[in-house]
């Protein structure tokens, strides 16, 4: 059922991963995905990797699920890995082949960036409340205020938008049964017929999104909300010792990866 | 003839994630045909999962679900026979509405049984008339309809494909008094016409007591009782105590009780406590 999807979704829980302040957890992310980049050799994925299985454990995720965030993206990594089985120059596998080792070895190695790049990210969601997350990114993007970058808005839109994915999932869930309920079939047809059986619930999801946005437009109205001028917070974000150990692990990994680029590995 | 046998059901939501949670466990219910039952209990009692159930749209973790003595989770084909024979209208149906007219809306259910054009406009005027809507609103959009309207379009969608048994998870939520009222005389009506089995889900004790021929009463999903209304508002304090409300006039006769003035049956309807009270009066003098 679509209440299934993880992509996104923030799993409760009390680890050291999870009591870290967001804004170290995005720059971690940052920092991962720059490294992840830079690798170019076996060994250099070989760090990237520790480094992902260890923070995987030490935020106990559970390796289904972290599997099963892979799942909607199934589809990109199988195309990329073709690809680059077949376009790649080199030495053939065997005598008149289109395969050649080359191709494998970047296939491998690109469907496994795919992969790490997920898996880093959705590290970040998994153990950071959608609140958490926006906050850190609004207070991470507070210089550019100065050159009037509408950062409270952008963050507040994107709160939203975190906000009422569940929900819309949930909406999409019941008018979907109650469509099946009245005979209405998505799952057989040809592409045309199956993407008008859609109507029936695009058209009802959309009504309720208008009458939803109005409603809470109306809620923060009656509750004098006028933007980010002079707002303060209930949680205030403070870094603490184990947010700055976080953060240097996280240059060292860095460095390590730059100096392994360096001599080649 | 439509038969529900329901055994040993259990359902599971999210299995093996953080957010596992037993919706109901062993549920057995056997409704005989033609029957109208009120489903009652306390939000997140699992009454809403089980209706699901009914004509396959959830799939039991656990257990059977057999409509005529037939499995309807046995095959597909099993399945979508079970949906044109179970109509379930959902809790504030009007939401799904989507058609350009409600004639059209209406007639979304027909189309996918694939009748013929006449059958169809038949059932949609049957339909109509059943909950209400007159036929000069065919032509108009859904959408602009007052509340109680939309919804009574929303259940002529249902009524249209003919089920044997019709389910209907809270019909009057939201409503104003004489619009409950109305929704009640229809199904009521809908009952009488067609000799179809109906389970109503509410939490308003008073409207199911008044209609139902037997009250099952769902608490953290298990059945807690099940009977007739007599029956189970014999136990109004335990009805309480899981967070149900009685019967107004339940509630004034175990008032009486409480001072000293013993009604010795069950009272769940004005009616029978102004007679019970008369009596009473009488014995008195």
């Amino acid at each position: 059922m679509l209440r299934d999807i993880t992509l996104g979704q923030y799993f409760p829980g009390d680890t050291v991963v999870h009591r870290l302040d967001p804004r170290t957890k995005l720059l971690l992310v940052i920092i991962y995905i720059v490294a992840l980049f830079s690798a170019t050799g076996w060994p250099s994925y070989g760090l990237v990797i520790a480094v992902t299985v260890f923070s995987l454990a030490i935020s106990k995720i559970k390796p289904k699920s972290a599997f099963k965030g892979l799942k909607p993206l199934i589809f990109i990594i199988i195309l990329t890995a073709l690809l680059n089985i077949f376009y790649t120059q080199g030495t053939p596998v065997a005598e008149g082949w289109p395969i050649t080792w080359e191709g494998i070895e970047k296939a491998v190695m690109m469907s496994l960036r795919i992969i790490l790049l997920i898996m880093g990210t959705f590290m970040l969601t998994y153990t950071t409340s959608p609140i958490a997350l926006t906050d850190g990114m609004e207070l991470l993007l507070n210089p550019l205020k100065k050159i009037k970058v509408p950062v409270h808005e952008m963050s507040m839109m994107m709160s939203m938008a975190l906000r009422f994915i569940p929900t819309l999932i949930e909406e999409t869930d019941k008018i979907m049964s109650a469509q099946k309920a009245r005979g209405a079939d998505f799952e057989t047809g040809s592409l045309l017929q199956r993407a008008k059986a859609l109507l029936p619930i695009l058209v009802p999801l959309f009504v309720s999104s208008f009458r939803r946005a109005d409603e809470l437009a109306v809620a923060m109205e009656s509750r004098c909300y006028h933007g980010g001028e002079g707002r303060t917070r209930m949680k205030q974000l403070k870094l603490m010792g184990r947010d700055w150990i976080a953060l240097l692990l996280g240059a060292l990994f860095l460095a390590a990866i730059y100096v392994m680029k360096h001599f080649g590995l | 003839m439509s038969e529900i046998r329901v055994s040993g059901l259990t359902h599971i939501y999210s299995a093996d994630t953080p957010f596992e949670k037993i919706a109901i466990e062993d549920v057995n219910i056997t409704v005989p045909h033609g029957q109208l039952v009120g489903l009652i209990g306390h939000t997140g009692s699992g009454k809403s999962t089980f209706i699901q159930h009914l004509n396959g749209l959830l799939k039991p973790s656990q257990g059977t679900v057999e409509i005529d003595g037939s499995d309807i989770n046995a095959s597909k084909i099993a399945t979508k026979e079970a949906r044109s024979k179970v109509g379930l209208v959902f809790q504030y149906p009007e939401y799904q509405l989507f058609e350009e007219t409600v004639y059209n809306d209406i007639a979304f259910g027909p189309k996918n049984m694939k009748l013929s054009d006449e059958e169809i406009d038949e059932r949609v005027k049957e339909a109509a008339e059943l909950v209400g809507v007159s036929e000069t609103l065919f032509e108009n959009s859904p959408l602009e309809l007052s509340g109680g309207q939309k919804r009574r379009v929303a259940i002529a969608g249902v009524i249209a494909m003919r089920p044997g048994v019709l389910i209907l998870d809270e019909p009057t939520a939201g409503l104003d008094p004489s619009g409950c009222e109305q929704i009640l005389k229809t199904i009521v009506d809908y009952r009488n016409r067609t000799g179809s089995t109906v389970i109503i889900v509410s939490h308003s004790m008073d409207d199911v007591a008044r209609l139902a021929d037997r009250l099952i009463v769902f608490n953290k999903g298990h059945v807690r009782f099940d009977g007739t209304p007599e029956e189970v508002f014999s136990n109004p304090e335990e009805l309480k105590e899981i967070g149900l409300n009685v019967p107004v006039p339940t509630e004034i006769a175990m008032a009486l009780k409480k001072r000293g003035v013993v009604i010795p049956r069950a009272i769940y309807t004005t009616e029978q406590l102004l007679s019970a009270l008369l009596e009473l009066g009488k014995e008195g003098e």
